[in-house]
């Protein structure tokens, strides 16, 4: 064992691309070993990545733009896990602040003044607001009464369910299932987009997507509020000791985690449809967002990154059963990389091992 | 019949990272009392646990009385007859003493505990070895040097003819310090062999016989007490010659920084920690506050600092009130505090040295800039400062991880930061705890320098050495009140001890 595997080995970043490539390759066994062709796989998965059909020859720009837009709310949600996450918090209640991001979104697209441009910036400011107050409240409580936030997230996960349908079954021309069209002027649509990547669903929730990721980047690494975080997130009783408002922090991050979230909710029901959704079940993203972030260990490129494979993997899901390949492959890869993830801790037990033995045969122990 | 009661030849052992013995041999002759000494980190308590069974050597034998032994667990040692008493006790609170001592092996009567039995023969062996202890007292009713005693008892109960001492005398008060030498000397004349492990090197010219010293997990040497002095034992333990006394040039006390008066803590179970406690500390001197552990010290330092909250009094600083005011509050007022738990409150293990020594200042306009911007390149440039001040030895100068860094490194970062800041007032909790004997001289040095610039430090420690050494005025903790104050060299050691254990002397200040 050489220095540079040494090295590569006690990287994160490596460890998640490593990860990343066992959960692939035991997919890719899976596959074979029900009987398909793991092949048609890597084709569904280049397709959905590039556009070119490499059975046909054909490009399809489409592709690339679905998705690139399957993404976003991955990377966001993956942003408001990594954003608590950093701050020794585990925010499990993503999925709720996306959701009432996503229930405000739509009231407001179809209440609000239907003004040019103000209109869907009202909507998403609003999904911003309540996605930071339906995490914000976890952390005062967190913070002043110390109530567990796995408890209450999750917890707040169903209120906001329940509560989104009560809202969203008020809005104008609502069924069981969904609402009036919205107004054009609350639309983030691109024609842009639309034009260059062949009709998808690609809009401008993606420029707002990569001011999250730099906004979190920024705040986290270069702002005195992301170093006080930090530090209280590495060890809060030194931070406390050392005179930073631990209390304001743990609220603050939280807060902060759930306006990722609620944009993620605003984008999705602005850029994805075009009608309200009165929601019977939860989308998801919330929830995968953890993973994103444990794969991209909770840094705002890692976080992109990771984003864009579960993004991948979900556009290629429709391609992949259009293949014969079962479309469940695909979660069954996230779950790998999760668990695959949960086993760093082998490896540096591996780690440790090679290094006690490398000493061994320095002080010439048989 | 071999000369030797225990001899370990060439005993290796490695962990992860590090060499904790390499190719160590320890030889021990029958009936003495033999002192192993080493700095911390040096490998005692490696090879002691290798001797008692609970780690495996790598390579290497280990014969007792001259006969090869396999010790695979302390199961294995205590049959072979080696009894250990470790620094920290391993007792049941809430049982006698004398359930303690049979603990494991009961004696029965058919299927019953025999208890009657068990604490007659606890008494024969307590007063043939004079441990008095009252057999039927709880543990939690008998003092730290009773405690002591009844592990010595447990390894007598299981016939032991070895007994290891680790660390004995760190919990004890002085005067408990004393009754353990006679015990061992006891112990030694009525046959056993005593291995006693210990940095203290006044204890091993009092009672040991021989001793081996250990360096960074190789063997020294072995040595008859008797023709070294404390100063060869000490040159011997850390490989370079060492200065004991600190200069501490004579010096005015200045006008009144730091006044406690009639604080009062209590802990979240509702017991009183800090009773009425009253205290000054003025410009240019130290404080000590000399105690037992555990007698309200932590509470004390945690109710100035802000860290635990007060149940009554005040606390002034250069005039100010402290008591309503958050711990940054209290860090602008001038408080700077080195935290006993370097770890846990001292440095943030995964911040490079840079964000560490900026950790109570990162706010300020020091590094923050416009739009709340921290300038790194301005934090590490302080911190290359402190660390060519504070001679910090890292691996990568000021983008070291603090987590990477030796004891002795990890308390210097603090150290340099809290003087850095300039306070008026320094709280200070068993500074060299856990250090090497160079980083000891050091920081204890510092600490004098800042007394010399006028700074007013409060010193808590455990060690009586250090406070007899380093402070201006000497307080005496005892379950959470102060017994007497006295001036540096107006007070005896023992009396100190006498008052740390709660009588109060004639003649105080």
């Amino acid at each position: 064992m050489n220095k540079r595997t040494q090295k590569l080995l006690q990287s994160d970043g490596s460890v998640s691309v490593l990860v990343v490539l066992l959960g692939f390759l035991v997919g890719t066994i899976l596959v074979a070993l029900v009987g398909k062709n793991p092949l048609n796989m890597y084709k569904a998965l280049l397709q959905s990545l590039s556009g070119y059909n490499i059975d046909n020859g054909r490009m399809n720009v489409r592709y690339i733009g679905e998705t690139l837009n399957y993404s976003v709310p991955f990377i966001l949600c993956g942003l408001s896990m990594g954003f608590a996450k950093r701050v020794g918090l585990f925010n499990i209640g993503g999925e709720g602040q996306y959701i009432m991001g996503m229930t405000v979104a739509q009231a407001v697209a179809l209440l609000g003044p239907q003004i040019q441009t103000l209109h869907w910036m009202l909507a998403i400011l609003s999904a911003i607001v309540i996605g930071a107050l339906w995490g914000g409240v976890v952390g005062v409580l967190k913070a002043k009464y110390e109530v567990s936030e796995v408890v209450s997230t999750i917890m707040l996960n169903y209120v906001a369910l329940y509560l989104s349908r009560i809202i969203c079954l008020q809005l104008p021309g609502a069924t069981t299932y969904k609402t009036a069209n919205f107004p054009q002027t609350a639309l983030i649509g691109n024609t842009f987009f639309q034009k260059i990547t062949n009709n998808s669903l690609l809009n401008n929730g993606i420029f707002m997507m990569i001011i999250a990721v730099v906004v979190y980047w920024f705040i986290m690494e270069k702002t005195s509020l992301g170093y006080g975080m930090r530090a209280t997130g590495f060890n809060k009783d030194a931070a406390r000791a050392s005179g930073i408002p631990v209390v304001k922090s743990i609220s603050i991050s939280m807060a902060i985690s759930g306006a990722f979230a609620g944009l993620a909710g605003g984008i999705v029901a602005l850029g994805s449809f075009k009608y309200g959704r009165v929601i019977s079940g939860m989308d998801g993203y919330g929830f995968d967002g953890i993973a994103v972030a444990l794969v991209g260990n909770c840094t705002a490129l890692g976080t992109t990154l990771a984003g864009l494979l579960f993004g991948m993997l979900k556009n290629a899901q429709a391609l992949m059963q259009g293949k014969q390949i079962p479309k469940e492959i695909t979660f069954i890869i996230q779950g790998l990389i999760v668990i695959f993830i949960a086993l760093r801790s082998a490896l540096k037990l591996y780690q440790e091992y090679l290094d006690k033995k490398q000493l061994q045969k320095e002080v010439g122990v048989k | 019949m071999s000369e030797y009661a225990i001899e370990m030849r060439n005993i290796t052992k490695t962990f992860p990272g590090v060499v904790a013995n390499d190719k160590v041999t320890l030889q021990v002759k029958k009936q003495e009392i033999h002192a192993l000494l080493g700095e911390n980190g040096a490998g005692k308590s490696t090879l002691m646990s290798i001797l008692f069974g609970s780690y495996t050597a790598d390579s290497g034998t280990i014969h007792l009385d001259g006969k090869e032994v396999d010790i695979k667990n302390p199961n294995v040692a205590t049959s072979l007859g080696i009894g250990m008493v470790h620094q920290h006790f391993k007792l049941v609170q809430n049982y006698t003493v004398t359930e303690n001592i049979v603990l494991g092996m009961e004696p029965t009567k058919g299927r019953l505990l025999d208890l009657g039995s068990a604490s007659k023969r606890v008494k024969e062996i307590s007063e043939q070895y004079a441990l008095r202890v009252d057999p039927d007292s709880l543990i939690e009713n008998i003092t730290v040097g009773q405690q002591q005693r009844v592990e010595i008892l447990k390894t007598l109960y299981r016939n032991a003819n070895i007994i290891i001492f680790d660390e004995p005398t760190a919990v004890l008060t002085p005067q408990e310090v004393d009754e353990l030498m006679d015990i061992l000397k006891k112990l030694r004349s009525e046959g056993k062999t005593i291995l006693l492990i210990t940095h203290k090197l006044k204890e091993i010219k009092e009672v040991a016989d021989r001793c081996t010293v250990l360096r960074r997990g190789t063997y020294i040497g072995t040595v008859n007490v008797a023709d070294v002095s404390e100063q060869d034992l000490a040159e011997m333990m850390v490989g370079r010659s060492v200065k004991f006394e600190i200069d501490k040039p004579e010096q005015q006390a200045g006008k009144t920084m730091l006044k406690l008066e009639h604080l009062s803590v209590t802990d979240a179970s509702g017991v009183s920690r800090v009773k009425d406690l009253s205290l000054e500390v003025h410009e240019g001197e130290i404080v000590g506050i000399a105690g037992v552990d555990g007698n309200g010290q932590s509470e004390l330092l945690g109710a100035i600092t802000g860290l635990i909250p007060l149940a009554s009094g005040t606390i002034l600083l250069d005039g100010e009130h402290l008591e309503t005011l958050s711990i940054r509050e209290r860090i602008e007022r001038g408080l700077g505090y080195i935290p006993e738990d370097r770890k846990k409150y001292g440095v943030v293990g995964e911040f490079s040295i840079a964000e560490n020594t900026a950790l109570k200042n990162y706010y300020l306009d020091t590094y923050r800039r416009r739009f709340g911007i921290l300038d790194f390149a301005a934090m590490q440039k302080e911190a290359e400062n402190l660390i060519e001040q504070f001679d910090i030895r890292s691996a990568e100068g000021s983008s070291t991880l603090a987590g990477s860094l030796s004891g002795g490194n990890q308390q210097k970062v603090i150290v340099a930061r809290e003087i850095s800041l300039s306070p008026k007032v320094l709280v200070v909790a068993q500074p060299t705890r856990g250090l090497d004997v160079g980083a000891i001289e050091y920081i204890r040095r510092r600490l004098i320098a800042e007394r010399s610039k006028g700074r007013a430090i409060l010193l808590v420690s455990f060690e009586l050495d250090e406070i007899m050494n380093l402070c201006d005025r000497i307080a005496t903790i005892s379950k959470g009140s102060i017994v007497a104050v006295n001036k540096q060299h107006e007070v005896t050691e023992r009396e100190i001890g006498m008052m740390m254990a709660g009588s109060r002397t004639e003649g105080a200040v």
